[in-house]
């Protein structure tokens, strides 16, 4: 009451119940819980972004720098292959004229860049097996949510029990068994191999999170296209499909992040010619001791695809999250 | 432009009817009204007919042709929805060529096509608007104009003003009665609004609990209903029905009120009924009030409707029923009249069958 008579009159449309002063009290409270869970969440992130650009001294000092000199040469050790120049024959090396900016930087350290390391390989196994086993459970998903959603599928309930069970217990159970199996398969170590594997995995999610949104797409509109002279198929393409598009891009978001998280079963079943990002950035070693820098800079490329992905698609992801509660 | 014709045309789930076994045969540029309450089959029927829904006995013929396993697009059909199922993700234009689209029509041709439907309609300004941003008159023009732009055979509407306004729904209907007048083409409309059929239709089938109680022209079922369903539920108030007993040619109805039937129905009561009891019919005009009626019943309530004044009379205890005069007109409640029924418009109906009495020689 205190407030409509001693403040300014309010010339927006507003509840009379959101100008009083508890509300503006306990508005303000959320906002700080909600920043402050930002803030805590993002310090991890801050804490590797800041790593990947730190010394090799800097990123084990105690106490932790918060200010530093930026350097590049944790990007660099962990995108070339290096020996250790003994001192000697470091001071020839550093004559040399031919050097260019990695080299000089890496020189700087005793030393010299034979060669690119595995990290781009490898990150670009992780975006070929996750992109492409997304792409399947989504399709394969949207196909099987179509049906279950509007055909009499005969024991449609246990077909979607069995699909959800699928989930119920942790995947690292089953490994050994997948293990064995892909080496008779002849599937150990291959891109197709894992492809598989993640697209099983995302699919119950799939076609459970897809089925909800083409339920909520009126029949209507099918029906419309039938009658319009239409077949099925392209009722579902043109009609549906378009509709969905929500759902599917936020099935697509949460399968790309499984896929492209995925530790386990990328540790077991690839060694070589198929291992994803996961599984490598931990092991770059150094050639004395573990390079943290290294480690924060392969986990900050590791990152960037996905976020792009989900910045672009941020809006269908919102709403995916909601399930569909923000649609009128 | 075609025929319609269901033989047989029945729609089961599991052991439950949802339409019983009908017949019906729709000719050429006629426009009929499938109208019952919620529940009663008739969407059910024309989606049997769109093809969206299976039979599950009996054929549907199509201009000659039998289409009961056709597919909708094969029909040569086109379906207005109650909720107008414009596609959200394209603009009106675009909503109106797509049955176009599918016909695998030149660009040209679809252009000039959507112009003529959307000249006819009046729709113009709105083509370049998305259904979302377009008030719900609009749309529905937008979905009748999808449905007409192909030319079909015949239109097939689920309750096409269900979702509109009640002042709008009048626009719309005088608008669809004059797009059938201008295209001539057979028309099956669904609705479960009385006046809409009566005010549209050339011919209304009542339908009810998956059962047509009848088939005629609005005149027919309003004057003539074939059974106590019907009378009910057309007309509203419906007609009013009061029970008697028919003895030594006289009808005793509720109140002491003895009730003498006009010539010609004596004979046929006394063919018709299976019992003594009768249900007396009259719709509110039949009742005239004169000092000297016949009949008598206290003044319930006096409803003003502006053009004429409904009055709610008693007959005996609870008995109501319902009585249009005119507005100049002047009672009190709780007085006595006296009235008598318009000969030509009374209808008697048997209580056990439920069904009217045929009379012989009436003149209506």
């Amino acid at each position: 009451m205190a407030v409509s008579t001693t403040s300014a009159p309010i010339t927006y449309a507003t509840r009379v119940d959101k100008v009083g002063v508890r509300y503006q009290i306990a508005r303000a409270l959320r906002i700080a819980v909600v920043v402050l869970y930002a803030v805590i969440s993002l310090i991890p992130v801050f804490w590797m972004v800041t790593a990947a650009f730190k010394s090799r001294p800097d990123v084990v000092a105690i106490p932790p720098k918060v200010f530093f000199e930026p350097t590049i040469e944790g990007f660099i050790s962990l995108l070339t292959k290096r020996v250790l120049l003994p001192p000697g024959m470091m001071e020839e090396y550093k004559q040399r004229t031919d050097l260019n900016f990695a080299e000089r930087i890496m020189a700087e350290r005793g030393q010299r860049i034979t060669g690119p390391s595995q990290y781009g390989q490898r990150l670009l196994n992780s975006v070929i097996v996750a992109s492409a086993s997304t792409v399947l459970s989504v399709l394969l998903g949207v196909l099987a949510a179509y049906a279950f959603s509007r055909f009499n599928v005969p024991g449609k309930g246990d077909l979607l029990f069995f699909i959800l069970s699928t989930r119920m217990l942790p995947p690292v159970v089953v490994t050994i068994p997948i293990f064995l199996m892909y080496q008779q398969l002849r599937l150990y170590d291959t891109h197709l191999g894992l492809i598989l594997l993640y697209t099983v995995f995302n699919l119950s999610f799939a076609v459970w999170l897809l089925k909800g949104f083409i339920d909520e797409i009126p029949r209507e509109y099918e029906e419309a296209a039938l009658v319009d002279g239409y077949s099925r198929l392209q009722a579902f393409r043109k009609v549906v499909l378009p509709q969905a598009i929500t759902g599917i891009a936020a099935t697509f978001v949460f399968c790309l992040i499984f896929a492209w998280n995925e530790y386990a079963f990328a540790l077991m079943l690839t060694s070589e010619r198929a291992r994803t990002a996961p599984p490598s950035i931990p092991t770059v070693l150094g050639t004395g001791g573990i390079e943290w820098s290294a480690i924060a800079a392969g986990t900050l490329g590791f990152l960037i695809p996905v976020i792009i992905v989900t910045f672009a698609l941020r809006d269908y992801l919102l709403r995916g999250v909601t399930f569909g509660a923000l649609r009128k | 432009m075609a025929d319609i014709e269901l033989q047989q045309v029945e729609k089961r789930f599991g052991e439950q009817y949802a339409v019983r076994p009908l017949d019906l045969f729709i000719k050429n540029g006629e426009f009929v009204a499938l109208l019952g309450p919620s529940g009663c089959g008739k969407t059910t029927t024309l989606r049997m007919i769109a093809g969206l829904e299976t039979v599950s006995g009996g054929k549907i013929i199509l201009n000659g042709q039998d289409v009961t396993w056709l597919k909708p697009s094969q029909r040569d059909v086109a379906m207005v929805f109650q909720f107008f199922a414009l596609y959200p993700h394209l603009t009106a234009w675009e909503n109106i060529a797509f049955p176009l689209q599918a016909e695998g029509e030149s660009k040209e041709n679809i252009k000039r096509r959507v112009k003529e439907v959307a000249e006819l309609l009046r729709i113009e300004p709105l083509l370049k608007s998305r259904p979302g941003a377009l008030s719900s008159g609009d749309q529905q023009r937008i979905a009748l104009a999808r449905a007409l732009v192909r030319r079909p055979s015949c239109f097939l509407m689920d309750e096409p003003l269900g979702a509109l306004d009640a002042d709008f729904r009048e626009t719309m209907r005088s608008e669809i009665k004059r797009l059938h007048i201008l295209q001539n083409a057979t028309t099956v409309y669904v609705t479960h609004d009385q006046i809409e059929a009566m005010a549209m239709a050339d011919r209304i089938v009542v339908m009810s609990q998956g059962v047509v109680q009848q088939v005629g022209t609005p005149a027919e079922v309003y004057h003539a209903p074939s059974n106590l369903f019907v009378a009910q539920f057309i007309g509203s108030p419906g007609m009013n029905l009061v029970r008697g007993n028919w003895a030594d040619g006289v009808v005793t109805l509720p109140g002491d009120n003895r009730y003498t039937p006009p010539a010609g129905w004596p004979e046929a009561l006394n063919r018709g009924l299976s019992g003594s009891g009768v249900i007396v019919g009259f719709r509110p005009e039949a009742v005239n009030i004169h000092p000297n009626g016949q009949l008598a019943a206290g003044v319930y309530s006096v409803d003003l409707h502006g053009s004429y004044t409904m009055l709610v009379l008693e007959m005996g205890d609870d008995h109501s029923i319902h009585a249009r005069v005119s507005r100049d007109a002047h009672f009190t409640v709780g007085e006595t009249v006296r009235f008598d029924l318009t000969p030509s418009m009374v209808r008697f109906f048997d209580p056990k069958s439920e069904k009217a009495i045929p009379i012989i020689n009436h003149e209506s």
